[in-house]
């Protein structure tokens, strides 16, 4: 790996802690985000020469802070100079100093980073694009690409979005143990949108959208360095190693979805499997189940399952059942009925979900379940019905695609096609 | 003499690695457990999951934390056991495993090991 390769790892790795510090200090997203540009660019022309400082996020801190104080005396000559302590020339500055500045504030300052973007007047997709922008330093062009949408479109999202963050009112003072946790909640459910962006995508989007799906697990993994003993961050850490797991043998070379029944089990990764069992078997011996943990607990089911048919259904309807009831939606029982459906017959699980069909009337997945579910039944017209309804509701083509080989199965069956 | 070579390096880093990224170093560095091999002096050698899959269990009181046993910068990343004849030889070893997985920060612990083997004697 080249020096220049390593450095980039390395201000990428250091990123969240020195832009967070570096709001703390300035209080201010812009100033910060100049402050820590600067010291980028000092790295890049002082490591090459100097070697690596040992702790890079400290290094950018002092430099960021120093270059950004030494703007402001620039800009205000006129106006009193800041204490001579804190303008001192701390270029080559040595570790302990940043530890003593910066060892008793980082984890709150990457979280309050982080929860900055999930202010709750931005929509979902906002919040991710900022922090994709703000925390994983990613390009304004590799997020509007993640997005599909064009490159002045997504700077003017982001700008309009770091504009309603910078009038928020987020206290800078140590947050106290509910406020945190609160902040690692909102924060935590962020990363999972994230990741569930990059996981929907299909077809010829998962190479732009896939980046998605590895940020976030960047981003949990940061979350639990920070929080090694939550057990729903363990569990959200576990839940998305084991879905990601999957990633290579989701589709076909034609972009097309492979079910997990039918998916070849050998291209799924045993890198990321391991290190989830290993998460969720840590989380579990906490005995503070949360809905990341159930989630979890299911996809780590569907990993230890060599073959399809080795699937436990009995445990995951169980574990469905419980997340039912710690979050109560007609999604999750949906997704029960494919357990159920398993454990107890294609009937059982139609009539679990029939009574969603008002709520639902509206999503892909319902229709896709239902016809599913009632071409096991023989019922063949309503199948093709509820699999039309899928088709109108689907969001990418490789969702409808799928549904349309069902019809076409349907239609070499040789029924008759009904009128719609 | 058995030695233990340790691997050293910010976990941040190596695990924001792509798949490729550290394919390539894997294949890289396969090519020197081959040769190790080939002499027959490469025992054991592993790769640690990251810090943040790791319990402690601590003596006083029998405590169990979360996380690794010792914050640190780095963190120990994995291990090899390599049979050398002496320090010399086990650095050659760790200085074809550093040019195999080149780049900044991190390093290699070489440490002199006494191997138990259950009911067998004292290496």
């Amino acid at each position: 790996m080249s020096d220049l390769a390593w450095i980039e790892q390395a201000i990428t790795a250091a990123r969240p802690q020195a832009i967070g510090a570096l709001l703390r200090y300035f209080r201010d997203l812009d100033t910060a985000e100049e402050a820590f540009q600067n010291a980028c660019l000092r790295a890049l022309k002082s490591w090459p020469e100097n070697g690596p400082p040992r702790d890079p996020a400290a290094w950018l801190i002092l430099v960021g802070r120093n270059a950004a104080i030494d703007q402001v005396r620039r800009q205000a000559r006129q106006t009193a100079l800041p204490p001579e302590d804190l303008i001192s020339d701390l270029d080559d500055v040595e570790t302990p100093m940043a530890d003593r500045l910066d060892g008793a504030h980082y984890r709150d300052d990457i979280l309050r980073l982080l929860f900055i973007c999930c202010h709750p007047d931005l929509p979902p997709t906002q919040q991710i694009a900022v922090a994709l922008r703000i925390v994983s330093g990613l390009s304004v062009k590799q997020i509007a690409c993640a997005f599909l949408v064009g490159e002045s479109a997504m700077e003017q999202r982001i700008t309009r979005a770091k504009a309603r963050i910078a009038r928020a009112d987020v206290p800078f003072e140590t947050p106290g143990p509910v406020e945190r946790s609160e902040r690692l909640g909102a924060v935590a459910a962020m990363v999972y949108l994230l990741f569930n962006e990059g996981y929907s995508a299909g077809g010829a989007e998962i190479a732009a959208r896939g980046t998605l799906c590895e940020e976030a697990i960047r981003l949990a993994r940061l979350l639990l360095r920070l929080f090694q003993a939550e057990p729903e961050i363990m569990g959200l850490t576990a839940l998305l190693l084991l879905q990601h797991a999957r990633a290579a043998a989701r589709f076909d070379p034609a972009g097309e979805v492979i079910l997990l029944e039918d998916q070849d089990r050998a291209l799924w990764s045993a890198r990321d499997i391991a290190e989830g069992l290993a998460l969720i078997d840590k989380a579990m011996r906490h005995r503070r189940p949360g809905p990341y943990q159930v989630q979890a607990a299911i996809a780590a089911l569907h990993a230890r399952a060599a073959r399809f048919e080795d699937t436990d259904w009995a445990q995951i309807d169980h574990l469905y059942a419980t997340l039912e009831i710690m979050t109560p939606s007609t999604v999750i029982t949906l997704n029960r009925a494919v357990a159920v459906s398993k454990v107890q017959g294609p009937q059982a699980a139609l009539d679990m979900i029939e009574p969603l069909a008002n709520r639902l009337g509206g999503y892909f997945h319902f229709f896709g379940a239902k016809g599913a579910l009632l071409l096991k039944l023989g019922r063949s017209d309503e199948a093709r019905e509820a699999f039309n309804q899928a088709i109108a509701l689907a969001s990418t083509p490789a969702q409808a695609n799928h549904i349309r080989m069902h019809l076409d199965r349907l239609q070499q069956e040789g029924v008759r096609q009904p009128r719609l | 003499m058995l030695y233990a070579i340790l691997c050293y390096n910010s976990e941040e880093i190596v695990y924001s690695w792509s798949q490729e990224e550290d394919d390539k170093v894997m294949a890289d560095l396969d090519v020197v457990h081959q040769k190790l091999h080939a002499q027959g002096r490469l025992g054991p050698a592993l790769r640690l999951l990251p810090t943040t899959a790791a319990t402690s269990l601590h003596r006083d009181g029998g405590l169990i934390t979360d996380g690794p046993f010792v914050e640190t910068k780095e963190q120990l990343l994995g291990f090899y056991v390599v049979e050398c004849k002496d320090l010399e030889e086990a650095l050659e070893t760790a200085k074809d495993l550093t040019k195999a997985n080149p780049g900044s920060g991190g390093g290699y612990e070489i440490r002199p090991i006494r191997l138990f083997l259950p009911g067998g004697d004292v290496a």
